[in-house]
């Protein structure tokens, strides 16, 4: 309510003004990044301490499937090239072609979510069963926050797309950029989770 | 040397923004607003911890357990230590001062992000007050500011969530604070001014939020999985359902050692800058001052394990986390010898100011060398969570941090409100927190060092003497305080009128009215290419040194 006419006398004063705003949001987000990342890296130093140190119980049930997760990979991967693809569109001033390439990112980040609540439905084992079991929900399902809280951004965004009276166009696209900087986060972060979590 | 400033004009008439007292407890977006905020807030967390700190010592003065029932006496020292820890020393010599003066030093008008910043202050006053009356409602968390499992798992949940679900705030509040300082240091700098010119300030700064920024997720992402340890009865951390305690201490320690940085680092930087004004020399070593914070930040992340010598660490994690430790010995001893170096042979005025930070000098070197002993494996062994550890960490949090926060507050006070604190207050507040915090730490390296453990209501009755000699120490660090609230209070209403720069200082926030204007500078911002260009050849207490561009 209050912030408007004062940032407004800020872009004055500082000539150089609109670019170099944007340029310390990205920075900021890059930042808050880095620091979501080392939570991630926390989960992930736990998971492989365990590993190496705490045997799975005898009567415990940890076994993992490949199929779905290996399902899921290729979902992700093919969303952030989607998502390239909205932000080229938006660059062209495309407003049409980015719209429909964001709804198909959303699109897809759901369908990831939905085949990872089949695969948590499908499981031999529950959140408190054993350690390894705890630990599996707990990195995905923190994961698939993420992939929640993004595939909501994106929706955003693609609202905010619309050609006649949406406020991202392609002089104002810091909003789209920050949401794929931080979707193709998401998805590198899978890619780990995948290959620590599946596959050793 | 006078510098000669149009009158402060408030360019903001037609912000929104409220003018006057209010502004400072609404969500202002003004850094200096959001830094006084935060200074005042964390005050009143260091009065409450405080009583909590006496209450602690009265329990202490008989060997049995008298005063404070043996849970209250766990809830107690719980809150103290995270009040202390959490809603003091890091809000105050990170977001206070920080905020107050980064954006002064890069040449700026506000922080990078004022929004951010107003959120990430408003996030601590809610958790403070949730973590204290927890207290009254089902009981606070019991299990020290570590919170370590199986302790935390095993007292009461409900207090235990409460303490969880607050730091996980108040370190929510400390990451946005340190993605605006590394932006606002790195980004917002008036064009003209390298790196290289800056006050030691922004260096401490830049150091501490990258530490901040690597290592409080971590502590988050640890204290989630606790949290569904608790409540959901998960095994992570529970030995009992397979788990392992142990990866707790190591998540923990990656942030909480850390932390150590967190709260001693910005105090360094601090130190820095009163120093030199109030000796009128430049401060010596410049450059290595700025490779030590960086050595102690790289450091400083790879030595948290010398917290755990007692929890079978394996014999190379020992070597390796000893030696780690030994080496921040060398960065932060050129720090003190360059401190050293600036007051050797400079004018000293011996104001409040310069004494407390001098005080820091002096009860830093001895909780320096009491850490590079509890570094070592054998002794750290035999003095493990005994009292030793306690007079350690309060040497350093204490005797450095606190005595440096009331440096600056003696230091900048005439830059915040434009009134002089009473000298004579000051130097009594000086002496009766030298000699209390002494006479009540001192005596508890004895106490460890016989075996005294930390963190228990009873105690042989052997040590009563001593226990008593260190809560008459903590009688005096209270009656410390009234002398210099009533100074605060007192010196605001009718303190001398001082100017805008009554110490000559060549710092950029001095170059501005006191206390400054809404957007800091009524014209363009100063270049000040030399902060500490004191008693320089052909200038008259260094005017030269400011060009006014």
């Amino acid at each position: 309510m209050t912030t408007i006419p004062s940032t407004k006398e800020k872009s004055e004063e500082l000539t150089s003004s609109e670019h170099q705003h944007s340029d310390h949001r990205l920075f900021g987000l890059i930042t808050f990044l880095v620091a979501d990342g080392m939570t991630f890296a926390g989960f992930f130093a736990a998971y492989l301490t365990y590993k190496a140190v705490n045997p799975l119980l005898p009567d415990a049930i940890y076994e993992l499937e490949l199929p779905l997760p290996t399902l899921n990979t290729i979902l992700l991967l093919v969303s952030s090239a989607t998502f390239h693809k909205a932000g080229k569109a938006l660059e062209a001033a495309n407003s049409k072609q980015c719209q429909k390439w964001l709804l198909i990112t959303a699109g897809l980040g759901i369908a990831f979510l939905i085949s990872q609540m089949v695969e948590y439905f499908t499981l031999p084992f529950g959140l408190t069963d054993n350690l390894y079991a705890s630990t599996f929900y707990a990195l995905t399902g923190f994961h698939g926050l993420h992939v929640t809280l993004g595939s909501i951004m994106i929706l955003i965004v693609w609202w905010q797309a619309r050609s006649p009276g949406g406020r991202i166009t392609h002089v104002n696209k810091f909003p789209l950029e920050a949401a794929e900087i931080y979707w193709h986060f998401v998805d590198g972060i899978w890619v780990i989770l995948f290959i620590i979590l599946y596959l050793l | 040397m006078s510098i000669s400033l149009p009158p402060a004009t408030e360019n903001n008439s037609n912000s929104l923004q409220p003018t006057g007292w209010l502004r400072f407890i609404s969500f202002s977006l003004d850094h200096k607003v959001i830094g006084l905020q935060y200074l005042v807030c964390g005050f009143i967390f260091y009065l409450i911890g405080g009583v909590l700190a006496g209450a602690i010592r009265i329990e202490l003065l008989s060997p049995i357990s008298d005063f404070l029932a043996r849970d209250v006496y766990n809830q107690v020292l719980t809150l103290h230590g995270t009040i202390m820890i959490f809603l003091w020393i890091v809000p105050v010599v990170n977001g206070a001062f920080g905020n107050y003066l980064i954006p002064f030093y890069v040449g700026a008008r506000d922080m990078a992000f004022p929004r951010l910043n107003a959120v990430a202050f408003w996030m601590i006053p809610p958790a403070g007050l949730m973590l204290i009356t927890s207290y009254f409602i089902n009981g606070a968390a019991q299990s020290g500011w570590t919170a370590y499992p199986p302790l935390s798992i095993t007292t009461p949940a409900a207090g235990q969530i409460v303490w969880i679900v607050s730091v996980l705030l108040l370190g929510g509040s400390s990451i946005f604070g340190g993605i605006n300082f590394i932006a606002t240091i790195l980004k917002l700098r008036r064009p003209g001014l390298k790196l290289m010119q800056l006050p030691m300030y922004c260096w401490a700064m830049l150091g501490t939020s990258i530490l901040v920024v690597l290592s409080t997720p971590v502590l988050a992402g640890t204290l989630i999985l606790l949290s569904f340890d608790i409540v959901a009865h998960t095994g992570f951390f529970n030995p009992a359902l397979g788990g392992n305690v142990i990866v707790y201490q190591h998540l923990f320690w990656f942030y909480s050692h850390p932390a150590v940085y967190i709260m001693v680092l910005p105090a360094f930087g601090l130190v820095s800058e009163i120093l030199p004004v109030h000796c009128r020399k430049p401060l010596f070593g410049y450059t290595t001052m700025v490779y030590s914070i960086m050595a102690i930040v790289v450091l400083g992340l790879v030595v948290w394990a010398h917290h755990m010598f007692t929890s079978g660490t394996p014999p190379w994690m020992r070597l390796f986390f000893t030696i780690a430790t030994s080496f921040i010995a060398v960065p932060t001893g050129i720090k003190f010898f360059n401190w050293v170096a600036t007051l050797w042979g400079g004018r000293i005025t011996l104001n409040s100011a310069i004494l407390f930070s001098c005080g820091f000098i002096v009860n830093f070197v001895l909780g320096g060398i009491t850490g590079v002993a509890l570094a070592q494996v054998p002794f750290d062994i035999h003095v493990h969570d005994t009292y030793f550890v306690v007079a350690h960490f309060h040497y350093i949090v204490y005797g450095g941090s606190v005595f440096v926060i009331f440096s600056s507050i003696y230091h900048w006070y005439p830059k915040f409100t434009g009134k002089m604190l009473d000298e004579k207050l000051g130097i009594i507040h000086f002496v009766l927190t030298f000699i209390g915090f002494n006479l009540c730490f001192a005596p508890q390296h004895w106490l460890g060092l016989n075996g005294m453990p930390r963190r228990v209501a009873e105690y042989d009755p052997q040590f009563t003497l001593v226990n008593q000699i260190s809560s008459v120490g903590a009688l005096l660090m209270a009656i410390s305080t009234l002398p210099f609230l009533w100074n605060i209070l007192y010196s605001f209403i009718k303190g001398e009128k001082a100017g805008n720069n009554p110490w000559q200082a060549l710092t950029p926030e001095w170059l501005t009215t006191s206390p400054p204007p809404v957007e800091n500078w009524s014209g363009e911002a100063p270049l000040v290419t030399k902060p500490y260009g004191y008693g320089e050849k052909n200038s008259d207490e260094g005017s030269s040194p400011i060009t006014q561009a």
